[in-house]
């Protein structure tokens, strides 16, 4: 383990060794504050309750991202062709992002019922947004010099975009990737508070209302693997995708 | 070949050039030698459409055309080559962009990576080799766009003053060895010497053609010939005037 990673580890510990100590030497009541060891506990003896909520959670995030790419990657291009475009686009982009999902969230739940569907779309508006933006910003950061020896070139716009402004935006494209991958399990978590059957915001409130403190705790638990998980598999798939140096 | 009359282009109303004149007969080396910042650069980028021209006509070949964006190859100082390519995907790129024999073009190019010294390092990135080999594969790919014109925008100039020297010959043989027509932007007095046919040198603020020099020893050059050292003399005079005479 490098020196950063290991001093990382070693702050951690000592930040649960101190909630550890508190919690037993002024005996906090579990329902207010359960000490760590026994919420890593319960996020393992509760697995089998836990894991298929977790699943369901991880479902909307995923098929989120899914459909977050497969609507930012084409809009992110078509706003770089046409800059007309993006002017006319770009107050809806910032307006969908100054609406506070909250705010929508109960919405949606109306119009798309309390199962995965609004929950997919919720996790949709958080994570398009950041990778639109920076895909878009990649693609308009290519050295205007490349742009002329391609035009030179007689490169046709799908062909220049193939060879020359999509690899140049690859970095960008995966930090906004990464950027919307973390955030997306806000998305998925507000939308299963809202209304749901399962998923792990719906087993936080179950737990909540019950007093079960550890149990919400080790949801949380799982809901931060799950987006580190995700943040850690972007940044793999881009260092096995971006393997030169500009 | 190539006859341009008349050619302007302003910026902010204040003109880079305006009727500006070149004739570059077929298979000529013409040099435009000047300082930098005095319009170079706008000239290429007008000739070649990047940006549109304000006035002045282009004549290629008998035809009237409006810019040679289509017709001539172009070489930059910075080699402009895709960091996530191979040497050779990047010496390929205007045969993948405009379509045609790849077969054929990796023949061909193949071939010119071993004219140029760059035979083996075919599959290497770019960020493995060094500046001159890089720029040497930009060379091969500006003879891969297969046109009869080369516009050199002071090709060698991003280079080590000792690489560039080794580099000099190799824009000859565009030339002599692969009969193409060049017109070449630079600043450097030597390279412009060893390398012309015709030198043309311009005056800044507006650019103008003020004096052409046509350097008489037959090619290759060497540095210390007396009538180039001559024709250097005139050249540095002329420059040191301030080119405002």
């Amino acid at each position: 383990m490098n020196r950063a990673g290991f001093s990382a580890a070693a702050l951690v510990c000592l930040l649960l060794g101190i909630w550890e100590g508190a919690v037993r030497i002024w005996e906090v009541p579990v329902f207010l504050l359960p000490a760590p060891s026994q919420i890593g506990w319960t996020a393992i003896v509760k697995a089998p309750l836990i894991l298929p909520h977790a699943g369901v959670t991880g479902a909307e995030i995923c098929l989120g991202v899914l459909l977050a790419l497969t609507t930012a990657v084409p809009l992110a291009v078509a706003m770089f062709a046409k800059p007309v475009l993006e002017k006319a686009l770009s107050p809806f982009l910032v307006a969908s992002q100054a609406i506070p999902v909250f705010a929508l969230a109960p919405l949606l739940v109306i119009w798309l019922g309390y199962g995965i569907a609004s929950k997919v779309f919720m996790a949709w508006i958080i994570i398009f947004f950041p990778i639109t933006v920076s895909l878009l910003q990649g693609l308009k950061s290519c050295d205007p010099e490349y742009r002329t020896l391609f035009t030179l070139m007689g490169s046709p716009f799908f062909k220049t975009l193939a060879l020359l402004y999509w690899p140049w935006a690859l970095p960008q494209f995966f930090a906004g990737l990464r950027v919307g991958v973390s955030v997306a399990t806000i998305g998925a978590v507000i939308g299963e508070w809202v209304g749901a059957q399962q998923g792990l915001g719906f087993l936080m409130i179950q737990s909540n209302a019950r007093l079960q403190t550890p149990l919400v705790f080790a949801a949380i638990l799982w809901l931060a693997a799950m987006g580190l998980f995700l943040w850690a598999l972007v940044g793999m798939l881009e260092k096995k995708i971006i393997t030169w140096k500009s | 070949m190539l006859q341009v009359t008349d050619l302007a282009k302003y910026y902010n109303e204040q003109p880079v050039f305006s009727g500006f004149d070149l004739h570059l007969p077929a298979g000529r080396f013409q040099v435009l030698l000047g300082p930098s910042g005095c319009g170079k650069t706008t000239l290429f980028n007008t000739l070649t459409g990047v940006t549109p021209k304000d006035a002045g006509t282009i004549t290629w070949q008998g035809q009237p055309v409006p810019h040679l964006g289509n017709l001539c190859a172009y070489m930059h100082q910075k080699d402009l080559l895709l960091p996530w390519f191979s040497l050779m995907d990047n010496a390929l790129l205007p045969v993948r962009t405009r379509g045609g024999d790849m077969a054929a073009a990796q023949d061909k190019a193949g071939q010119l990576f071993l004219r140029l010294g760059l035979g083996g390092y075919e599959s290497h990135r770019p960020d493995q080799v060094s500046g001159g080999m890089r720029q040497r594969c930009a060379l091969v790919r500006t003879l891969m766009f297969d046109r009869d014109l080369i516009l050199l925008d002071e090709p060698l100039s991003a280079l080590d003053a000792i690489t560039r020297q080794r580099h000099q010959h190799l824009l000859l043989l565009l030339q002599t060895e692969f009969d193409k027509t060049i017109l070449m932007i630079t600043h450097d007095v030597d390279e412009a010497l060893l390398l012309a046919d015709d030198i043309f040198l311009l005056t800044p603020m507006p650019m103008t053609i003020f004096r052409r020099f046509s350097p008489e020893p037959p090619k290759p050059r060497a540095f210390d010939d007396p009538k180039l050292l001559h024709t250097k003399a005139g050249i540095l005079d002329h420059l040191g005037k301030g080119g405002v005479s």
